[in-house]
Parts: C-alpha cells; structure tokens; sequence
C-alpha cells in the first residue's frame, strides 16, 4: 500500500524528464535559457492545482533546479570550468566527489537543522503537524521560547552553567598549561607516566568517573562543610566546579602540548640572556606563541563543562542543576520542545562563539603578520 | 583582561546572591505536569507563606537508589522525596525514609478527622504520606481503531482487530497483571499466581503474542509523544498524561477506563536529616498535604486525593475550566473494572519478577 505512490512520483519524475529532453532537443525555444523561466512557472502551476499554494513555492524551487539542471547538461556546462584534457570518468568524478561530500555534510549537519523548525512547533510534541507542513502560521509560536525564558528552573540551570563552566575552564586552563609546559622540559622523570595519570578522567568510562567523584566529593564536601563551616551552596558548587576542572584538564594538556611541540625552545634562552626573569619570560614571550593552543584547550574544556550531564548529576544537588541535566530531565519526564529551543539557542551561542575566536584569531595573526590577512 | 574580570565579579555577585536565599529545601518529584501541579496547588502557597525556597529535582524515578548511595556517602541533599507506595515501603524495610506518626505529624480533616482515618487504606507504610491516586491506563488514536473503538483492556493483545504498534511500559508492573487478566485468569487469582514461577511464564506467554508489535517505554512521556506521533495504535500510560494529552494538547486520542490499575504516590522523608532540616521537610508535608491542598492539586492534574474529605472539594481545571471529578481515575463511572496494585506484593516480589521480565525482553 505505501509502495504505490513512491512508484507514481517515480513515474511521472520519468515521464516528465523524457519530455523535457524531448522538447529540449526538438524546439528551438526550449533549448535556449528560456527552459529556465519557464520551467519553474510550470512547476510553480502543477503545485497550486495539484497540492496547495505552498506547494507552488517548492515547486518553483524545483523547476528552478531540474530548469538549471537539464540546461547545464545540455549546454555542456558541467565542463566549461575543468581542464579540456580530462577524461569522462574524471569528470563524474569530479562531480560525484562533491555530490559526496555535500551528502556527508547533510549527515552531520541534519540533525541540528530539524530541531530548529521544531523548536517553533504550537504543540508540545517531537511532531511536524500538517500546520507546520503547510507553512500555516498557526503551526507555529514562540511558546517554547517564553517558557524557557519564563519558566524558573531553565532560568536557574541557565544561570548555573554560565557560572560553573567559565571558572571551571579557567582552572583546567591554568592546571592545564602549566602541567603541559612542566612535561616538555626534559629533565623531568616518569613523563609518560605522569601524562597517563592526568589523561586519564578523558579515557576511564565517565560513568566510573563519577561514581568515584561522588564518593571522593562527597566526603570533601562534608570536611568543607562540618569542619569549615562554609555554605552548603558554595560547596555544591565548588564541587561541581573542581570535578568539571578535573574533566577539562586533559583537553588542555593535549592541546597545549601539541603547540609546544612547535615552539622554538632558544628563546626562552635568548629571554634570559636578555635578562627576563622565569616569569616575564612565560607571560612575555611563551604564553602568546602557545596561545592558539590555550584557547582551543579552554574551549574544548567550556564545552566539556557546558554540556556534561552524568557528573554533575552524581556530585551536584538540584541547586547545581545545570542546562543538560534540567534538558535530560525534560526529555525523559516530558519530551517538551522547550529542550528544542535551548537546544536552538544554544546552537546559536556555539555558532557565535566559534565565530568570535576565529575573527580574533585572524585579527591577530594579522597583527603579528604571521598571514597576508 | 577586563573581560575576565567581568567575568569573575559576575560569578562571584551570583554565587554570593545564592548564598543571600536563606531558607530552601529541596524537593524530589517526577517532573512535567505533574511537578507542575505541586508547584501551582503546594509549592508556590508554600513559599508564599513561609519564605522558603524550594528546588526542584526531578529524580523520582531514582529515588531508591539515589538515596542508598546518599546514605552509603553521608551526603543527604534531599529533604522531600515524592516515590510511589511500593519504593516507599522498600525504603522504609531499608531505614532509608523515615517513620511517621500520621495522626500527631499530619493535619485533622477540616470537620476534626483524623488524618489516619482520612487517608483509610492509603496509608500503606509507616513511612508513607499518601498524596494522589493514579492509575495506569490505555489510550487509543481514534482514527486507527476503525469504526470499533476499544471497550476492553485485553484490546492490547487483539492484534487482530487491531493491528500496528502499541507501547508498553518497559517493566513487570503493570504487563504481568494485564497479561494474566486477559489470559482468563480471575482478578482475584492474579497475585497469587504471580507469586508462583508457573503463574510468571503464563504472563509471559501472553506478553509473548504481541512481543513483536510492541514499544516498550521508560518515562510516562513517552506514550504520549508516541500517540501524538501516530507511531502506535495505543500504548500504557498514566491516567494524568492522557489527560492533558486529550484535554490540554486536543490529540485525536481517547482514553480506556477499563482494567486500569491503581497506584498511590506520596511523599517520605529521608533519615538522617539534621533536626531543622527535619523540622522544616515536616511543616511542609503537614501543610503540603491537608485537605485544601490536596483537592487544590487536582485543579492541575487528574490525579485523585487520597483523602476522603479532599474528594468532595475536587473542582473545575484551573487552566480550561473543565469538571474535573470525571476525570479522577477513583470517580464511580471510571471504576466499574479496576484493580489495585498490591503493594506487598511488589514490594516482595519486584526484583525477582523484574529481572525475569527483563531476561524475556532480552530474548
């Protein structure tokens, strides 16, 4: 039964490229460019009659495609930017490489793109409606929105990963550099030993991570607690904060070491017969060469922190809660699209933020001259 | 520079402000809109009152061993706990949750009831605070069951007259009862014959029919965003979630009374809190519980009160202004064909029965 209509499109996808291909080679009008104004008005038409005014949009965006399409082949467009030399079979593939690696895109990218539309559903399910398939407004609102924006405990996760995540970074970053940097002198012994130890929370199933951490924090926290004194807040959250750190370390390391690797150990030397002391030499001359690998460490160790939900679960209370507990949560007790509109924000954020670091990135290479810019 | 100066004044304003809010306890329950009525009908009147704030955690459906491997580490966070009447007696046989004097801890009806007589039966364990009364039910898509919509709960084996996928509940509870019921087996002689390993492989031969037809859910979301979907043809779930998918969401979804299984859910607190703590999670439970609030909660919720005296108060929805008695799982009309889970039962019986049923699944 549902074979039926998938045979008809095909069908009729048949009957009309026989037609087209008919008329192109047959009639002097069609076999100039005017198949391209044309084709989408006809396409455009067969979808108001036959589906709905929608339809005319998709279907002058058809028209528009196959119009180019059969044009291109036609004229021999496909090889009018290649070099004259190559064979038919280089050709196809040529175009089969990129048909490839655009549908590798669409796989990685798919995913992201359908929750965005969904995010703006009316309902309060996963669901395409009919509104939303025919574009009726209707199907759409900002309901899910407003409740994130509204609703105190997205408000409170919210707030609780923009301050756990940045000043976790901050300590894998400094923890980080500075153990990366201490294992590249050489005279320090059982190197590779001591990389395996720190490295380590990235490899051991997080799962295990965090039962020890919970176990390991949770009698920090009552030392921090009975014996100190401090605010069971406060402890939740340095909890939080030191084991995210801990996560994040090993991004930096790896990151940072890999720059090092780079980095023209004379100078160092050059700084001291200069006579920068140690840490003038760090900050002055090492920390900018290094920096490229810092920052993408503390990135990797941001969004390791901003998206991590099994640890904070184990070592958090509900006052901790952060963004991808309360979103774990919402998916298993409700499956509400409020999740696909934080998902759509935060999508956005990454987006910006990937953008910013690149532009300062280039902005200072090109201040250093290092590119043309 | 400046910019991660701003950064650190921010998060240290924020942690400070955090540590300004005096006064909050932490309080576990399921989520959704069920966590929805207890902020609307307990948490907001509550807060309003005293002052204190209160945090949501939505763990319920890890409660027991959330609070084992609280006790295992000495470090409680939790100060309420909202569990069904069956990992309220198992934490209550472990020590986890605490001992409650109903009579003396929970408050007199309005007409000087006592609170044991109020709640009558529901009250199940020395440790259990009754809250609502729910029951596991089914739901259909109106516009897959043809022309003879489904009077029966034993529809959920008829592949026949009704083909397609229906979601399940991914555990013993619920199925096993079902199975045995639409087996032929009287109301009366299912537990009994749950408790023998012959009366087990009978239920699972039955589930064994429609093994192939079925989904088998994990959260009491997950039936409705299935029927929403059209993905199956019916599909278990709580009465409340039908509810609000029928009513609240207009879904081309109704809803089986028949064969539904009853359930209670209700509050514990934990052992080992420290007096204050314990002190503040009882003023609470006493408030959270009396007869307003309790027939408050199901003006948010189609869930029943399990005290007598609330039933009589039980109201118009708060939102669309419907009556609200005819969707209480408890009102005469629904109950022609119910049962009660036995919770002893259960209590007894869950972890042997579960690890059987999952052992089938797996096959």
């Amino acid at each position: 039964m549902g074979f039926e209509p998938k045979r008809l499109w095909l069908l009729s996808f048949a009957i009309v490229s026989v037609f087209l291909a008919y008329l192109m080679t047959s009639n002097e009008y069609f076999s100039s460019k005017n198949i391209r104004r044309t084709l989408p008005v006809l396409f455009a038409i067969f979808g108001i009659v036959f589906l709905g005014p929608v339809s005319a949009f998709f279907g002058g965006l058809f028209g528009w495609f196959f119009g180019w399409f059969f044009y291109w082949i036609y004229e021999g467009g496909y090889r009018a930017k290649l070099h004259p030399y190559l064979t038919s079979g280089q050709v196809l593939w040529y175009y089969s490489f990129r048909v490839i690696c655009g549908m590798v895109f669409v796989f990685l990218i798919a995913p992201i793109l359908v929750v965005m539309p969904l995010s703006f559903n009316a309902q309060d399910f996963f669901t395409f409606t009919p509104e939303m398939l025919r574009l009726d407004p209707a199907g759409y609102s900002l309901k899910h929105y407003q409740d994130f924006f509204n609703n105190s405990d997205w408000q409170r996760s919210f707030w609780n990963s923009l301050i756990i995540a940045p000043i976790a970074t901050i300590i894998s970053v400094s923890l980080g550099t500075l153990a990366a940097i201490g294992l590249s002198q050489s005279h320090v012994p059982a190197k590779r030993a001591i990389m395996a130890i720190l490295i380590s929370p990235m490899i051991v199933p997080l799962i295990i991570s965090a039962m020890g951490m919970f176990f390991f924090y949770s009698t920090l926290g009552n030392f921090m607690e009975n014996t100190l004194g401090l605010d069971k807040n406060l402890v939740g959250y340095v909890k939080v904060i030191l084991a995210h750190a801990v996560l994040g370390i090993p991004f930096v390391i790896i990151t940072v070491t890999a720059t090092l690797v780079g980095f023209d150990k004379s100078l160092t030397r050059a700084a001291a017969n200069m006579g920068a002391g140690p840490l003038k030499t760090f900050f002055k001359v090492q920390m900018p060469l290094i920096m490229p690998g810092v920052i993408s460490g503390g990135l990797f160790a941001f969004i390791t922190s901003f998206d991590e939900v099994v640890v904070v679960m184990f070592i958090g209370s509900a006052s901790q809660k952060t963004l991808p507990w309360q979103m774990f949560i919402g998916l298993r007790e409700q499956i509400s699209p409020t999740i696909l509109a934080v998902a759509t924000i935060l999508v956005g954020i990454s987006v910006l933020l990937l953008m910013t670091l690149e532009l300062l990135r280039r902005r200072s290479e090109r201040l250093r001259g290092l590119s043309p810019g | 520079m400046k910019f991660t100066k701003t950064v650190f004044a921010t998060a240290a304003l924020s942690l400070f402000a955090g540590l300004a809010l005096a006064e909050e306890m932490t309080i576990v329950s399921w989520g959704g809109a069920y966590s929805k009525s207890q902020l609307k009908a307990y948490h907001e009147p509550y807060t309003a009152n005293t002052g204190v704030t209160i945090i949501n955690d939505e763990s319920a459906g890890t409660a027991v061993p959330k609070l084992r491997a609280m006790k295992e580490a000495g470090n409680l966070t939790w100060d309420v706990v909202d569990v069904e009447a069956g990992p309220a007696m198992q934490l209550c046989d472990e020590g986890l949750a605490m001992e409650i004097d109903h009579d003396f801890m929970l408050a007199d009806a309005p007409d000087g009831t006592l609170a044991s007589n109020d709640f009558g039966d529901f009250i199940v364990s020395d440790c259990f605070i009754p809250q609502i009364v729910y029951s596991y039910t089914v739901g259909y898509r109106n516009d897959m069951v043809g022309s003879t919509p489904p009077t029966s709960i034993c529809a959920i084996f008829d592949t026949e007259t009704y083909p397609g996928k229906r979601s399940l509940k991914k555990g013993a509870l619920s199925n096993m009862e079902w199975a045995l019921l639409c087996d032929g087996v009287a109301k009366a002689d299912i537990y009994p014959m749950l408790e023998t390993a012959a009366g087990q492989d009978q239920a699972l031969a039955k589930l064994d029919t429609i093994k192939d037809d079925v989904i088998w859910w994990s959260a009491g979301a997950d039936t409705p965003q299935l029927l929403a979907d059209g993905e199956v043809v019916m599909g278990s779930t709580f009465n409340g979630r039908l509810f609000a998918l029928i009513e609240e969401q207009n879904q081309p979804v109704s809803m089986l009374w028949d064969g539904q299984i009853y359930d209670l859910d209700g509050w514990i607190i934990p052992t080992g809190l420290s007096p204050e703590r314990q002190a503040r999670a009882l003023h609470y439970v006493r408030f959270a519980t009396d007869t307003q609030r309790l027939a408050d909660q199901s003006r948010w919720i189609s869930y029943g009160p399990t005290r007598a005296s609330s039933a009589l108060l039980v109201d118009k929805h708060a939102e669309l202004g419907i009556d609200m008695a005819p969707h209480m799982p408890t009102d005469p009309a629904n109950s022609t064909n119910t049962f009660l889970m036995n919770y002893a039962f259960w209590a007894d019986y869950k972890d042997d029965i579960e690890s059987k049923f999952q052992a089938w699944l797996a096959k």
